[in-house]
């Protein structure tokens, strides 16, 4: 145990406020949470992992939280109370229809819940539907969608469901036709009788749900046996997307819910005092009601487009925000301000000292914060896109003054999140407006305001430390100092519930990032701490792969920058001084699919990166022409992937595309400006997320056989070692050391008003 | 409050709406044809775009006084009942939504550019400016080549 506690013991120094104790109070804390928690799975899986050091040379690195214990473990052991509370239904026509207790917004967990109910139930896909449940505060931690966990939280309970459903029609066609259950098979839907008969599951559930039935023992496949899992699947709402039927929270249609919008303040976190010209307002066009609510004004209208006429014709005094007159350059001192010192001196050897920075960055899914709220006297009732449903029901009965079993909410499949709809912002905001004007409303956030009041992940500031003598790593370490990242979501909570007491007293986000960031080299003695200092509060919520994309991101750049003084390539090092055969696989697949060490013409090059997390292991390997530095193309990508057990290859391969179009988004030109309390970007036009002109012409994406029973998850982990490869590939390329990301950030574009 | 009149995917209408309400919302709000998405409201993230007389355009800035008279077609008019338009197969086939967003959008952006240029070269590609943040570029760039291939 003694890096994890090492770690800690950086993290005792730490000046953190808000929910963490005081110093002495926490490494005992977190002792007691690894005994607390996983004790037994932690104490035999360390034994064997340091034993199994496989690079000769180079100095093994203890094992790492993560390795051993990860953020997902713990999120399963906090669903793990009511994880097999799942809701299953056979109507008469055979539709299976599963109720997921997870919130897709384009992950494709639709697709892979439907083929794990297709595989144990024996039903065509195509009888399977998977809606979105609603809240269901009795599943307490177990609906929530978040830390690339839904797979491996979902794959035992929902194939569990699926088998003893399907057990259930054997044991109800056993009863009606009296046949022993022994000699009955099931396939396509139907219960098969040894002289061939063929029973529908949709003939025998109304039978199945009446009848005393025979209990029959529940068996789930083993992987052996399965047909559909693991095979390319394509996603089973992509019909309804490329004919517009696909219903978003705006699309749907709830009596009397007219448009609304808000004017907000014209800095983070501002409040409105009082408004200034209301009657004038009333009197615009199309215009049905303003209300005053704690984050801004709103305006009911016949359309939205008159209701955005209307909230920007608004004058209103506003109360200060919580950053008022910060920028971003004052947010990068106090965040390097805050950076926790070295342990391991430099200037005794060989060593690297380096710093980075990473901008601001909106989640800026493409729909904006939405929600559909009818908050009356004695009920509410709300649709909106949430992947904690639970918290945000509990939040808007508070807020209301309801009780929990009068609000209903409506999980509705959303367009995009990466990690923004953690959060219900829209939904509370939705539910206030409601009952201030007593009418159900329909709220849209304006992109301006989605981008500028919106959640985002906030700036972080690195400082790394790597030291090394004669083809050795001695010591690597990495130093965060991060915008506090909001884990008010009921994330914290979830976590804090599984890992018994002393994880809250950790702090969340000490504790997020010990169990999901981990040095995948063996490099001596290792340490990476991370701090949030309380002078920078405004919305912030994790943003897909949360601290890895830019931790490790950076890392890699070190990694190649170590391989140049020892006078190694990239490759071979990586190869070298990866602490497992399972991540050396991943990276000789895209080494050698990718052609590594190819010639490239001048201001081209290659980069490649390797990341592990969620149990899951990946490779990128980019080529770029960066001959116009301020321009980068990357034109190819090859990229590895190792879940252990792949469920959907195709949707797998889409989470890989999407995690390295983040990254080259984010590396490139994507990015915030903070002035004056305010993010300066409005748009797409301002900030500059990836479009076609950005993307790869050609990427490969190579799933890795199953070489496991349980999966990994995989929503966020395509962004890190892309951005990786993306740093590398342009430091290569351009020979310069790149420190600060994007590497194109200027103000190219006229601010759009307050 | 002046009307126009205007066919929506084959079928003509007549709106009561003020002059400068943008297409979107009259599409929208007035007459319940959703496909067509608000990303942006601005003309920058195309996740509108649908045709008025066969070529691509924004209706979140364009005025409904512009249509009057005119032919709007967008995603839910694309395909012939069942039978989808081949950028819609093309886009099943290589399995390109993911959180679908912004999909009915770049399928028109497509089907616009495949009209004006039947062997799109990836600089053609390239020039899309429709945003996608699932960021499904590449699947989309092999499907636009996918459908110009079944479409010759
Ligand atoms: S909503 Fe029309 S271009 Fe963005
Ligand atoms: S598929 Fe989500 S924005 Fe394109």
């Amino acid at each position: 145990m003694v890096n994890p506690t090492t770690r800690s013991e950086r993290g005792d120094e730490l000046p953190q406020g808000g929910d963490a104790p005081l110093p002495a109070v926490r490494r005992r804390r977190f002792l007691t949470y690894l005994v607390a928690a996983p004790a037994l799975t932690v104490a035999a899986k360390m034994g064997l992992d340091s034993a199994a050091s496989p690079a000769a040379e180079a100095i093994p690195s203890l094992p790492q939280l993560p390795e051993v214990y990860d953020l997902g473990d713990l999120i399963k052991l906090s669903c793990e109370p009511t994880k097999d509370m799942l809701v299953l239904e056979v109507d008469k026509d055979g539709t299976v229809r599963l109720f997921l207790p997870r919130m897709e917004v384009g992950q494709g967990i639709t697709t892979a819940a439907a083929m794990l109910v297709a595989e144990e139930m024996d039903v065509p896909l195509s009888k399977v539907e998977i809606p979105l449940s609603d809240a269901r505060p009795e599943l307490i931690w177990n609906q929530l969608t978040g830390g690339s966990s839904t797979i491996r939280t979902v794959y035992e309970p929902i194939r569990n469901a699926a088998a003893s459903a399907r057990t259930s029609m054997v044991a109800a066609a056993s009863k009606k036709y009296g046949l022993p259950a022994e000699e009955l098979t099931t396939r396509d839907g139907a219960v098969i009788a040894p002289n061939g008969s063929v029973y529908p599951f949709g003939s025998l559930t109304a039978y199945a749900a009446n009848a005393e039935l025979p209990k029959l023992a529940v068996k789930t496949k083993s992987s052996s046996e399965f047909k559909l899992i693991g095979k390319k699947t394509d996603r089973i709402d992509a019909r309804k997307m490329v004919t517009g039927q696909m219903e978003y929270t705006l699309d749907l249609d709830v009596p009397g819910a007219m448009p609304t919008m808000v004017r907000r303040p014209p800095t983070i976190q501002g409040s409105p005092k009082e408004i200034l010209n209301e009657d004038e307002i009333r009197a615009m066009p199309g215009v049905i009601d303003i209300a005053m609510v704690a984050t801004g004004v709103a305006v009911m209208a016949e359309t939205f487009g008159q209701a955005l006429d209307a909230k920007d014709a608004l004058e209103v005094n506003w109360n200060p925000g919580t950053i008022d007159g910060l920028s971003n350059e004052d947010i990068k001192a106090r965040l390097s301000a805050a950076a926790v010192p070295f342990t391991v001196p430099s200037g005794l050897t060989d060593f690297i000292d380096a710093e980075f920075d990473f901008a601001p960055v909106s989640h800026a899914p493409l729909e904006t914060n939405t929600a559909i709220a009818d908050v009356r006297s004695d009920r509410a009732e709300i649709w909106s896109g949430l992947k904690i449903p639970i918290i945000a029901l509990q939040n808007i009965a508070q807020e209301v003054g309801l009780s929990e079993d009068a609000v209903t909410v409506h999980v509705v499949q959303s367009g995009g999140s990466f990690g923004r709809r953690l959060f219900h912002d829209g939904a509370l905001e939705a539910a206030r407006i409601s009952k201030a004007m007593g009418k159900p409303v329909k709220l849209l956030w304006t992109r301006v305001d989605d981008m500028r009041h919106g959640r985002i992940r906030g700036a972080s500031h690195h400082k790394v430390r790597a030291t090394f003598a004669s083809n050795q790593v001695l010591s690597y370490e990495h130093r965060v100092a991060s915008v506090k990242t909001d884990w008010r979501h009921g994330f914290g909570e979830a976590i804090t519930a599984a890992g018994a007491e002393g994880i809250g007293n950790l702090g969340y986000t000490q504790t997020i990032f010990n169990m999901t960031v981990e040095c995948p080299y063996n490099f001596g003695a290792v340490t990476e701490v991370i701090n949030e200092p309380e002078n920078v509060i405004l919305n912030t919520s994790a943003w897909r792969s949360v601290y890895s994309a830019m931790t490790r991101g950076a890392e890699e750049i070190i990694v190649d920058e170590i391989a140049a003084k020892l006078g190694k390539d990239p490759y071979e090092f990586r190869r070298e001084f990866l602490k497992t055969d399972e991540a050396r696989a991943v990276l000789e697949k895209v080494a050698v699919e990718g052609k590594w060490g190819k010639n490239m013409p001048d201001g081209h090059a290659q980069g490649i990166a390797y990341h592990q997390e969620y149990r899951s292991r990946t490779a990128c390997l980019m080529e770029m022409d960066a001959t116009d530095p301020k321009n980068p193309r990357v034109y190819k990508a090859t990229i590895a992937v190792d879940v252990g057990r792949p469920i959907n290859p195709t949707g797998l391969q889409a989470q890989m595309i999407s995690g390295m179009t983040d990254a080259i988004a984010t590396m490139h030109r994507a990015g915030l400006h903070f002035e004056d309390g305010l993010p300066l970007e409005g748009s797409y036009s301002q900030f500059h997320y990836a479009r076609q002109k950005n993307s790869p012409i050609d990427v490969r994406v190579f799933v890795m056989p199953p070489n496991r029973e349980e999966p990994g998850g995989s929503g966020e982990l395509g962004v890190p070692a892309s951005a990786g490869a993306f740093g590398c590939a342009y430091a290569r390329a351009t020979g310069t050391k790149p420190r600060s990301f994007p590497i194109n950030f200027d103000v190219d574009f006229e601010p759009f008003p307050r | 409050m002046p009307n126009y009149t205007f066919t929506v995917n084959g079928k003509s209408v007549t709106v009561d709406a003020p002059a400068d309400l943008a297409m979107l919302w009259v599409l929208r709000d007035k007459l319940g044809v959703k496909g067509p998405k608000y990303g942006c409201g601005i003309d920058v993230c195309k996740a509108c775009t649908s045709h008025l007389d066969g070529d691509a355009f924004n209706p979140c800035q364009t005025p409904v006084s512009e249509c009057d008279g005119r032919e709007v077609t967008t995603i839910e008019g694309l395909a012939n009942g069942d039978e989808l338009h081949p950028v819609q197969e093309a886009w099943l086939e290589e399995d390109v939504a993911q959180c679908g967003y912004c999909q009915p959008g770049q399928i028109m952006a497509a089907v616009a550019l495949l009209k004006k240029t039947k062997n799109p070269t990836d600089e053609d590609i390239d020039a899309i400016e429709n945003v996608c943040r699932c960021g499904t570029y590449f699947r989309i760039r092999e499907a636009i080549k996918k459908a110009a291939a079944a479409m010759r």
